[in-house]
């Protein structure tokens, strides 16, 4: 019994450190909008509805889509201890390499569809690829070489929309509507949400399949604890660190493909950063604690916040960077799980010295 | 020397400035032995602060000094989260620059009342500093910036002063590179790190002024795009030294400089804004491979941990 009690208590620290953050965080949020003269109660009730009211749930699940791809974005390198903070540059890749495939290629629905998501997923990987051997061979950490490549790449697809692939006659930068065959199909009912949604869940059951099921989802997680051992086991960390960083890249081009095959069906300029995918897929997959099957629960937790905020901003005039806010403190709150795991520790030891 | 090519000098001194801030308080970070990475957070949040307070006040001094103030206390956040409680350094860095984006378009909203942009009529900014006029070489160089620039270029020569010419310098050098040592010494590692952090803060706090209320008077959401990541760059280049920091930092100026120019020829500024990130990571992996060579004879495991220097050196796990 006892034995059971002790095999207990640290799964359930490691299930009280995630909640209380978003707890902290919840309380963090009241503080705030009670300081900016709006009563918490109705200010959540209007982020809630804000992404899960009948009329908004259909825009608040394709964004838990592209949030959910960009968390597997950050958790697959994170896997191995390297992180990929250049989602935006990957999404922005990913979509504008869909947005090309699909305006140039005439073909029908069958072979386009799938040939745009793999060109999406291709543009984000192959970006997020060149850090890898920036990494392994010239000692350039991932998490800088990440970030300084996706400003370029964002910078890139905003020339390209605005020059080479603008809409001729529109004010707005944006290429023209993409051609019938490339949109992705839609439920019955929606007009946001689509097939993607499966495609981004089909990605994470091969992820989550990879990660507990195959010998390299255990060299993966080998290089994350110890990279030293790793090597010396005779585990080449070059490939595995490539191999995730382009699975990462890969995850997010795939949701930039998704957001350019979805409705208004065009690539438009900042669209697909705008709205903070990459930062939420981060906090989400910090939330996660790396087990990836943990992750349609934190995206879904960090698609309310990102999208209610809006709903927010609108209904009780809060700002909606109180979402990002909000999003940091649960970042932070996590930083500091150290803090409960010494905590028990000391408790162990206690307990076991009472014994003693 | 003709005046065109002065005038090019000071634009990239201008541009450098900012960045020259997060980097010296990044690299002297980097000398304690911890890594920062949430420069970009600070050099925000302290242009943010410097335009709130300047618009409040009427005084851009007092909004420099509000930046510096608020800033280091900003920057408590990684002193306390990671030295003392001694989490991850690189998760705290995301949280606080995540924090700094989405508090000042909050704040910018709530206090300003302002979407995007905030630049009235009537925001004071820093003074040019005229009296440097119509001295020769001088005046053409610092006679259009505000005094926040020749001052970073001071600090770079003070840092580096500071840092190998002084015991105390000699003790923080000590921290990084041998806590344990350090420790046994009598000084005290964590201490020292909490205090690089905040030293960071205020230097953070500065270089978001001069953002703010120098070349422009304004404040637009998310406006260091990037450079506390150039400046972690920088810091990485200049393997935590300060004058090659200040190389480093007049490279990326450069760049951007180049950039303004050749937007003025007619190409189009979306491709311009990329070059000074691309020149920055060019230089940083041609300059990491020629230490990673070196490395490698000398040192292979040295070589494979080189690629991971977030990591923070606390005295009691190195025993």
């Amino acid at each position: 019994m006892s034995d059971l009690a002790g095999r207990l208590r640290p799964a359930a620290t490691s299930a009280l450190v995630p909640l209380g953050a978003v707890v902290v965080a919840i309380l963090v949020g009241a503080g705030v909008m009670a300081a900016a003269g709006v009563d918490p109660l109705r200010g959540y009730d209007a982020m809630v509805r804000g992404a899960l009211s009948v009329s908004n749930i259909d825009f608040a699940v394709a964004s838990f889509t592209a949030i959910l791809a960009m968390s597997l974005a950050f958790a697959l390198p994170a896997r191995m201890g390297e992180y990929n903070l250049g989602g935006d540059g990957q999404l922005a890749l990913g979509g504008i390499a869909a947005a090309v495939i699909a305006l140039h290629l005439p073909a029908p629905a069958a072979l386009l569809l799938p040939v745009c998501l793999l060109a999406g997923a291709l543009g984000g990987a192959a970006l997020a690829s060149v850090a890898a051997p920036l990494s392994t061979r010239a000692a350039v950490p991932v998490i800088i070489s990440t970030l300084l490549l996706s400003a370029p790449a964002v910078a890139l697809t905003s020339y390209l929309v605005r020059f080479p692939l603008a809409e001729s006659g529109s004010s707005v930068p944006q290429t023209p509507r993409l051609p019938d065959a490339a949109h992705l199909p839609s439920f019955p009912g929606t007009s946001y949400t689509n097939a993607g949604l499966v495609v981004v869940l089909l990605v994470l059951l091969l992820a989550v399949h990879v990660d507990a099921r195959t010998p390299v989802g255990y060299e993966i997680r080998v290089a994350g604890a110890n990279r030293g051992f790793a090597a010396y086991g005779g585990l080449s960390v070059p490939r595995l660190t490539l191999g995730t960083l382009a699975a990462g890249g890969a995850a997010a081009g795939l949701a930039g493909a998704i957001i350019v095959m979805s409705q208004p069906f065009r690539f438009i300029d900042d669209a697909l950063t705008a709205p903070g995918y990459t930062f939420a897929g981060i906090a989400a997959a910090l939330l996660a604690g790396g087990r990836p099957a943990l992750l349609p629960v934190t995206a879904a937790l960090f698609t309310i916040l990102t999208v209610g905020s809006a709903g927010m901003e609108r209904d009780v005039d809060v700002p909606r960077q109180l979402g990002q806010v909000l999003q940091a403190v649960v970042i932070l709150v996590l930083a500091l799980r150290v803090l409960a795991s010494r905590w028990t520790a000391r408790r162990a030891a206690d307990a076991a010295g009472r014994k003693g | 020397m003709d005046v065109v090519n002065l005038a090019f000098v000071a634009a990239v001194l201008g541009s450098s400035a900012p960045v020259l801030y997060a980097a010296l308080g990044g690299a002297l970070c980097g000398r304690a032995g911890l890594f920062n990475m949430a420069l970009e957070g600070q050099l925000l949040w302290g242009a943010f602060s410097a335009v709130t307070v300047s618009w409040w006040t009427g005084s851009a001094w007092a909004g420099v000094v509000a930046a510096v103030v608020t800033t280091t206390v900003f920057s408590g956040v990684l002193a306390l989260g990671a030295v003392t409680w001694r989490a991850d350094p690189i998760i705290v860095a995301v949280g606080m620059n995540l924090l700094a984006l989405g508090l000042t378009g909050f704040l910018l909203r709530e206090l300003l009342d302002a979407t995007g942009t905030f630049a009235p009529a009537g925001l004071p900014g820093l003074p040019d500093l005229d009296l440097l006029d119509g001295v020769p070489v001088l005046g053409a160089l610092l006679g259009g910036q505000t005094l926040l620039v020749p001052l970073a270029l001071l600090l770079a020569v003070a840092a580096s002063l500071w840092v190998n010419r002084t015991s105390v310098g000699l003790r923080l050098r000590g921290v990084g590179e041998h806590p344990e040592a350090a420790t046994s010494l009598g000084v005290v590692v964590p201490r020292y790190q909490r205090a690089t952090v905040l030293l960071a803060g205020a230097l953070c706090g500065l270089g978001g002024a001069q953002l703010s209320l120098g070349d422009v008077t304004a404040f637009t959401e998310n406006m260091t795009s990037g450079r506390g990541w150039v400046a972690v760059a920088a810091v990485m280049l200049a393997a935590n030294r300060p004058l090659l920091v200040l190389g480093a930092c007049l490279l990326f100026g450069a760049a951007e400089a180049w950039g303004f120019r050749l937007q003025g020829l007619g190409m189009p500024q979306q491709l311009t804004d990329a070059a000074p990130y691309l020149v920055t990571l060019v230089v940083l992996v041609a300059s990491r491979l020629r230490v990673r060579r070196r490395l490698d004879e000398a040192d292979p495991v040295a070589a494979v941990s080189a690629a991971h220097p977030e990591a923070v050196v606390h005295p009691e796990e190195t025993r």
